[in-house]
């Protein structure tokens, strides 16, 4: 659509802005005030410059906390992102069970994060949960709360419970766009259904799916809650991401100065890569003439 | 052509996602000797004492009624605010409303752990800590993008010449967006309510950090049913029951505009 240029525009803006100061700029800048302070209690701080930043990025402990984050992420989005397109791909298009379906589906979406990871918590242990004792009468040797890989195992398969429905109604969205003279025109050239999917479906879907791929990655980037019942971290530091560690450094310990470094840089890294997805997404919703 | 969807694969990805709910709901129906001493697919002594325990317990189920007046709070604070601006940004070009846009993005990327400490200390320092309110308004800091969004994507749908008509019918601005545009664009405002609903229900770490008392969400009180005899694994469950039905019901309103909204009215 043709916009008109006006700048009186930016009073309807206002509030918004104003509202995001105080919620969001606001306690930023407290966090870029303790980035670069040190105290020794008392609210007396001194100036300590770049101090924190250097320390944090020497650290072990932040890059090992944003090795496993990356490793987390990027499972998520390599299962995710597949299953819920094939998901999509199967669901019913209309009627009663399409209903039905989609209600199913979101509702695993709509429960409180820490409920997830009660259920999930509940249900993996070997005593009283379904998963936990399945396995163990399995005979495989499962406890999510001692094993690095069953904990690591647990956390995944509960995000893919929790998030692949997000990424199967996009990718579901997309489909329902899709004109049906489209695949009347590939079954006249008798398209297989590989063509039909790579240059019919994907094309189709490609705006939305970027838009889920862009939401699992800040999501899962930022994951706190669900690990935090789940195994609080452990065993060990094996599933302390960096939201975690975070939240131990700066309320569990109140090392506020390096929490602070940490939190800008760890808040600067979700930005770029999300900045590159926005561009991307930008760019392709103009190619698509919207 | 268009393949139709093998039954059978939608069937196993829907117990993949029930089973772990049913288990949930199987558990809040037995009672702690039977949880733990034997195992049973379904509750062999049926009891509704679990839910009896939160029901009748203030300290419960104030938990639920203060989230939902956190909850609905933010909902109204987040959709009046985002309203006018959605406005402005579908169908004006106007200063810096690129940066702007991707900017309040940002807020939604932010992640709450970085702003769990300072909020606490704002809200604090301006004497809001443990009120609704104060939830409510940090809450916005992830619904306010989120809601711009989609209402944004919803109001681009609706063609620029209805607002021009009204305007030379004589309309100001004011009647012409509550008379004319509103009810337009009004299973928009729906999904970007639903939306913050959702967001706001199911965040807990801003919430917790944020109440003591008066205004502790239900999601922190569940934390409590770790004591001393043990974990109390009836009433949990139960608890975490309770904390899906919402969401439940408001699901069933916007099945058909959820995929809308995830994607952020762009589809």
């Amino acid at each position: 659509m043709e916009k008109t240029l006006n700048n009186k525009a930016w009073f309807l803006v206002l509030p918004v802005l104003i509202l995001v100061a105080f919620s969001a700029v606001v306690p930023l800048m407290t966090v870029v005030n303790y980035s670069v302070q040190d105290t020794f209690g008392n609210n007396v701080f001194y100036w300590v410059g770049l101090e924190w930043f250097a320390d944090m990025l020497q650290s072990d402990r932040m890059w090992n906390a944003l090795g496993r984050q990356a490793l987390f992420s990027a499972i998520i989005l390599a299962i995710e992102v597949p299953l819920g397109i094939f998901v999509a791909l199967n669901m019913p298009k209309k009627g009663f069970w399409s209903s039905f379906v989609l209600v199913t589906m979101a509702l695993p979406l709509l429960i409180p994060f820490n409920v997830v990871g009660t259920i999930w918590q509940i249900f993996g242990r070997v005593d009283i949960g379904l998963l936990g004792y399945v396995l163990a009468k399995l005979g495989v040797d499962y406890n999510y709360t001692a094993d690095a890989f069953d904990a690591w195992a647990t956390l995944i398969v509960m995000d893919v419970w929790h998030w692949t429905s997000l990424v199967a109604l996009l990718a579901f969205a997309g489909l329902q766009s899709i004109p049906e003279a489209y695949y009347q025109a590939a079954k006249i050239d008798q398209a297989s259904r590989w063509a039909v999917f790579r240059y019919i479906e994907l094309p189709k879907m490609q705006g939305v799916l970027l838009i889920a791929i862009l939401l699992r990655f800040m999501d899962s980037f930022m994951i706190y809650t669900e690990p935090f019942v789940l195994t609080g971290g452990g065993p060990g530091n094996a599933t302390t991401f960096l939201s975690i560690d975070l939240v131990k450094m700066a309320i569990g310990q109140f090392d506020l100065g390096p929490a602070a470094a940490f939190s800008l840089m760890y808040f600067l890294v979700i930005l770029l890569i999300s900045w590159v997805f926005y561009t991307v997404m930008i760019t392709v919703e103009k190619a698509e003439g919207k | 052509m268009r393949l139709k969807g093998q039954p059978f694969v939608m069937a196993a990805y829907l117990i993949f996602l029930m089973l772990p709910i049913y288990w949930l709901l199987n558990m809040s129906l037995k009672t702690n000797t039977e949880i733990t001493s034997t195992f049973s697919m379904w509750p062999v002594n049926l009891t509704f004492e679990n839910y009896a325990t939160i029901l009748t317990d203030p300290s419960w189920y104030m938990g639920y009624v203060n989230s939902l007046i956190y909850v609905v709070l933010n909902t109204a604070i987040s959709l009046g605010v985002a309203l006018p601006a959605a406005y402005a940004f579908s169908r004006y070009r106007f200063m810096g409303d690129k940066h702007l846009f991707f900017w309040l993005l940002t807020n939604r990327m932010a992640p709450p752990a970085v702003f769990a400490l300072p909020f606490f200390q704002l809200y604090s320092s301006v004497g809001l800590f443990d009120t609704h309110l104060a939830v409510a308004l940090a809450h916005c800091l992830f619904n306010v993008p989120l809601a711009v969004w989609i209402l944004e994507g919803f109001m681009r749908g609706v063609p620029k010449e209805i607002d021009e008509t009204a305007y030379i019918d004589g309309y100001s601005f004011g009647a012409f967006f509550m008379k004319i545009f509103l009810p337009l664009i009004a299973s928009g405002v729906g999904v970007a309510a639903f939306f913050c609903f959702m967001f706001s229900w199911v965040e807990l770490l801003l919430s917790r950090t944020l109440t003591s008392v008066d205004a502790k969400p239900i999601a922190a009180t569940m934390t409590r049913t770790v004591s001393a005899s043990g974990m109390d694994w009836g009433v949990l469950a139960a608890a975490g029951v309770l904390t899906i039905i919402p969401g439940a019901l408001v699901i069933y309103f916007v099945r058909n505009y959820i995929a809308k909204g995830f994607a952020l009215g762009r589809v």
